[in-house]
């Protein structure tokens, strides 16, 4: 919300310049976003009468014009606006003046004809964004007074940042209340004088439904002038803070909401027909709305009707067959409480959003209705004449909300707080902010005013006193809660260890966006995700991913097209499966290389990385959690990877991860020239791990046997080692394949795979008798699973 | 004959005029081998006079060792010589990079998010998760933000069909871990929100840190103190901090946080509060008895200060040359 200091200082004055008064909203709780000034240089700008007006000999858009300054001799102007005409008070910037735009006005000829000074606009004032002319200023003002005077200039315009909580504050009243209460300066008294009837008039109002509107007040006034323009004093005000100026009726509505913070509307008393009824719309009952915008409404919603049915949306905006115009001369104001379970979130439903409903949803005070209504008829009748009839205020009490006595404990609020507050300064804050204060044994019984209907509990309270307190004043003191330590467990690797791994492994870590492309997702998984968003920013961000691929993948092409030959990328982060009504959200590790293993240099050649590069990362990872049990690698059919280049990781019967070759086809779709080498872990089931436990390390020597088998291709060199060292578990420590050979000597669909053992034994050296019987048992286990034939 | 001085001395000439070790070992032979000079001599031995013997022996074994210490000598500078040689011819430029790959880096967001773990850590802060797709209860109702609570439409929130949502911020997680651990209670728990706006400084997807401790005797001034030991920690400097009050439905009192920056501006970091006596109630815990803080930071932010980056959406292009500056 904007609000106009100067507006604000005639309700409260403290002693205090602009930015200190901001930084005081500020610490109020009411944050200032930004302050904007106006006027700082007009103070030599008067105001001229145009006397003479005539053509320019040589130019069609200019005129010729004798202005009177106050000075008491005719100056010559030449002046450029097309609005301009005899009689006209505008303001008047003499050579010598500097305008707010930085331009410094001589004394010049213009085509051909001296001009001594200029007429100015609102926006060469710095008044306003646009403007059709020079500024008009009313008739009865003077020439050669000081436009700053008339504007009641300089002003700062003063953006607020509201806090939903505090609807009280939505009114140069409310911050006024804040800034009085803070500064001790006393407040302009806010009640409004009765205005006395002097037509017999009346609209009547049922109230048919109290509970959804509890209180409705209202004033009909007759025979207002037509032709009555609003002053400028008010004209400017509602500028400021960002109106413009529609016509009297109108512009006072919007005055007394800004002033006092309940919204009004005004009717076209002679356009209405019969009693005002407040009640439900009946579901798909339809509105025109004063934008002429057609609406069908909800059961839900609150509508204002008479005998021809809805006449407005009650809170948000007025309709279109009872609004005022030009020609309207009697006029009802209705100034209505409607509470806030009423009103939320309801304008919204309807794509609108007004001043009067954000003022509504955070709740107005449910006594300012009859003041707002005299308020706006004493304004109206300044400006437009007319006569009022009677105050029409019904209500039904039992359906008001009314605060209720809180009882607020001096030891509450010094635990708190952690702060002793002395029992005066406590007292003083609650009556400075309006409260009603009854001290007793434990502290204080206090009832809050009307406007903050936003207290309700002892904390309310306790955040008053701290907030008028200041919180800088509340001193720091350590305190932890008496939580026991943390166990640091050793049953799952840590995150920050993988990632510090991938670091030293020449990963960069990205991190890619929790929703992608559907289609993305589903070329990767090849399954069409049930998590969709209903309202995406974007098609290419309206599912949660099933694999974190997409992102990183794209991530790669974007660096690819930046010149990034050598990617090398993971990110640990959550993948999102099922359905909404159970999903699953799993920590995931990924990987992307891409390009020369090394970066380029002149001692290594530049091979690409390939699957076996990956494949080592892969097993560095799962090294950290996993020692001496058993992890294969399984060919695997992915819909995103290439066939006989990829393999799911299995450990202990369940697939932990998926490496491989992303396929040609999705490389090329992403402009991807290169191989791009993917893996992606279940993060829980591949970092789960044991606490080590020592063995005893043998003392004595081992052997080492090495010997060449030829298998048929389709023979893994998984299932090679496995049934070697099966072969003679207690003494074969470990079984290392050291060659792979196909070609010249080997029949096609045949390798050569060449294997060495490692023996020991950990009470004796092994003499070369033992090592020769494990040889000839690892050999016929080959021989009777595999068909495998000794090599010599 | 020649007597031996003098064959000593033209052995010494010899070997000191021996360029290499084959040549000194070809003096070697000619002295010491087996048909070498001196070899011949005391293979005469025996036809000398038996009284001689001895003390003719005794110089020619003497001259021996002479000659022999002089190969010692000269062998040894010869192979130094070589060695220097070899080592000079093995020199390598040593300005030339090292072999190998280059190291990867962390993302400057899970830089910031480690630190900010590890400095909680050591004050005895467990660090906790929860589910990034939310049901409404967990995200609005239990932080006492009811149906219609005008901070909802504040949130921007991200919805799936039938009310599910991406969480707007980390605070489900102090409902969660309360409920499941009761209290006391000291936890911290980062991870990704999400909030429906993209523009120059809104990404939709970013990171908080959510912080609870709750205790008998929890205040204000715990808060503040803690906070301003953190940012403290986490620039490595003398911070000032201006605590402001501020509205978020779940804690009561609230504060926005600001710190003192460059030039002396203000700069929000983080919001935080005492936890509403409904939030406790919501959790099952007696207001009466606990009270407790809670703050909410966004990583994003603390990462752009300390990293000077100024646009937040470049944390996530991915752009390697952007990164790799974080290692």
């Amino acid at each position: 919300m904007i609000i106009s200091e100067s507006w604000l200082r005639e309700w409260v004055n403290p002693d205090l310049d602009t930015e200190a008064l901001a930084h005081q909203l500020t610490m109020l709780g009411h944050e200032v976003k930004g302050i904007e000034y106006e006027g700082d240089s007009l103070a030599d700008i008067v105001v001229a009468e145009v006397a003479e007006v005539a053509k320019h000999p040589d130019a069609d858009k200019l005129s010729l014009c004798k202005v009177d300054d106050g000075s008491g001799t005719l100056v010559d102007v030449v002046c450029g606006a097309p609005n301009v005409v005899q009689g006209m008070k505008t303001p008047f910037a003499k050579p010598g003046v500097t305008l707010p735009n930085g331009m410094k006005l001589r004394k010049a000829k213009i085509r051909g004809i001296v001009s001594n000074g200029m007429l100015c606009s609102a926006v060469e004032l710095g008044l306003g964004d646009e403007s059709d002319g020079i500024l008009e200023l009313p008739h009865d003002t003077e020439a050669g007074s000081r436009l700053v005077d008339l504007l009641a200039l300089p002003d700062a315009k003063i953006d607020l940042d509201l806090t939903p909580n505090r609807g009280d504050c939505f009114s140069i009243l409310g911050i006024a209340r804040d800034v009085s209460a803070l500064t001790g300066v006393t407040l302009k008294d806010a009640a409004v004088a009765a205005v006395k009837a002097s037509a017999s008039d009346e609209q009547a109002v049922d109230l048919v439904n109290p509970a959804a509107c509890p209180r409705f007040a209202g004033r009909v006034i007759k025979g207002i002038d037509t032709q009555a323009k609003s002053p400028l004093w008010l004209t400017e005000r509602l500028r400021r803070v960002g109106l413009r100026a529609i016509s009297p009726v109108v512009d006072i509505t919007n005055y007394v909401m800004l002033e006092l913070g309940q919204p009004l509307h005004a009717y076209d008393f002679g356009r209405l027909t019969g009693a005002i009824r407040p009640r439900l719309a009946e579901q798909g009952e339809t509105l025109t709305l004063l934008d002429e915008k057609q609406l069908e409404l909800n059961a839900d919603t609150l509508v204002i009707t008479d005998d021809s049915g809805p006449i407005g949306l009650a809170g948000i905006m007025g309709g279109l067959s009872t609004a005022v115009t030009d020609a309207t001369t009697d006029v009802f104001f209705e100034a209505a409480f409607w509470p806030q379970d009423f009103m939320a979130g309801r304008a919204r439903s309807y794509g609108m959003h007004t001043d009067a409903s954000l003022r509504f949803e955070r709740g107005v005070d449910p006594t300012g209705q009859a003041r707002a209504v005299e308020r706006a008829t004493q304004l109206l009748l300044e400006i437009a004449g007319g006569s009022a009839g009677p105050l029409t205020d019904k209500k039904v009490q039992k359906h008001l909300p009314e605060n209720k006595i809180i009882v607020l404990r001096r030891d509450r609020l010094s635990c708190l707080l952690g702060v002793t507050i002395d029992d005066d300064e406590v007292q003083n804050i609650l009556l400075s902010l309006s409260m009603t204060v009854e001290s007793s044994a434990e502290g204080w019984n206090v009832l809050a005013p009307p406007h903050r209907f936003d207290i309700a509990i002892e904390a309310d309270l306790i955040e008053e006193v701290a907030r008028i307190h200041g919180y800088d004043s509340i001193p720091e003191s350590t305190a932890y809660a008496q939580a026991p330590l943390q166990t640091v467990t050793e049953t799952e690797v840590d995150f920050e260890r993988v990632a510090n791994t991938l670091v030293a492994r020449d990963y960069q870590e990205v991190i890619t966006y929790s929703f992608i492309d559907a289609v993305a997702n589903e070329d990767f998984t090849g399954a069409s995700s049930e998590l969709v968003l209903s309202n995406p920013i974007s098609s290419e961000m309206s599912v949660m991913r099933a694999s974190l691929w997409p992102g990183m993948v794209s991530a790669a092409s974007a660096n690819h097209s930046r010149q990034q030959d050598r990617v090398r990328l993971f990110e640990i982060s959550k993948s999102f499966h099922g359905t909404l009504d159970e999903h699953t959200e799993v920590v995931r590790i990924a990987g992307l290389v891409s390009g020369p293993l090394r970066p380029e240099q002149w001692a290594s050649s530049s091979e690409n990385a390939d699957f076996f590069d990956i494949k080592a990362d892969v097993e560095a990872i799962l090294g950290l959690a996993i020692r001496d049990e058993k992890i294969e690698f399984s060919a695997l059919e992915h819909p995103a990877l290439q066939p006989g280049q990829s393999a799911q990781i299995v450990r202990g019967g369940e697939v932990i991860g998926v490496v491989g070759k992303l396929h040609p086809r999705i490389a090329k779709a992403y402009d991807l020239k290169r191989a791009v080498y993917l893996f992606e872990l279940d993060a829980v089931k591949s970092l789960r791990t044991s606490v080590p436990s020592a063995r005893t390390i043998s003392k004595f020597p081992a052997i080492r046997r090495d010997i060449a088998v030829i298998v048929d291709d389709a023979i893994s060199a998984e299932q090679i080692v496995g049934v070697v060292a099966a072969s003679s578990p207690d003494l074969i420590q470990a079984v290392r394949i050291f060659d792979i050979y196909k070609g010249d000597g080997i029949e096609v669909g045949r390798k050569s795979v060449a294997i060495g053992l490692i023996l020991q034994e950990t009470s004796r050296t092994l003499t070369d008798d033992d090592a020769d019987v494990a040889m000839a048992a690892a050999v016929k286990i080959l021989e009777d699973q595999f068909a495998a034939v000794l090599r010599d | 004959m020649q007597a031996l001085s003098e064959l000593i001395d033209q052995a010494a000439s010899e070997i000191d005029a021996a360029s290499d070790l084959a040549a000194l070992d070809a003096v070697r032979v000619s002295y010491l081998g087996k048909k070498g000079e001196l070899t011949a001599r005391l293979k005469s031995l025996g036809k000398l006079p038996a009284d001689q013997r001895a003390s003719v022996g005794q110089e020619i074994n003497q001259a021996k060792q002479s000659v022999q210490a002089l190969l010692n000598k000269q062998r040894e500078s010869l192979e130094n010589a070589a060695l220097e040689a070899k080592l000079a011819a093995d020199a390598v430029d040593v300005s030339l990079p090292g072999r190998g790959r280059s190291i990867g880096g962390r993302h400057p967001v899970s830089r910031a998010q480690s630190r900010i773990e590890r400095i909680f850590s050591n004050a005895g802060f467990g660090v906790r998760s929860g589910p990034e797709i939310e049901d409404d209860f967990h995200n609005f109702t239990a932080l006492n933000i009811p149906d219609n609570h005008p901070a909802r439409a504040s949130h921007d929130t991200f919805y799936f069909p039938g009310g599910k949502l991406l969480r707007t911020h980390t605070s489900p997680v102090q409902i969660r871990s309360i409920v499941k651990e009761g209290v006391p209670i000291r936890i911290i728990a980062p991870g990704r929100v999400y909030r429906c706006d993209s523009d120059q400084t809104h990404t939709p997807m970013f990171h908080q840190v959510e912080g609870l401790v709750i205790d008998e005797n929890i205040s204000f001034a715990n808060l503040k103190a803690v906070l301003h030991q953190f940012v403290e920690a986490f620039f490595e400097r003398k911070t000032e901090l201006r605590f402001r009050p501020s509205y978020f439905p779940f804690t009561e009192p609230s504060a926005e946080v600001d710190i003192r920056w460059n030039e002396g501006k203000w700069l929000e970091i983080l919001g935080c509060g005492m936890v509403h006596p409904n939030v406790l109630d919501s959790a099952g815990i007696d207001p009466e008895k606990y009270t407790g803080y809670a703050f909410g930071i966004g990583i994003e932010r603390l990462a752009m200060l300390r990293y000077n980056v100024s646009d937040l959406r470049t944390f996530f292009e991915n752009d390697l040359r952007f990164l790799q500056q974080f290692r």
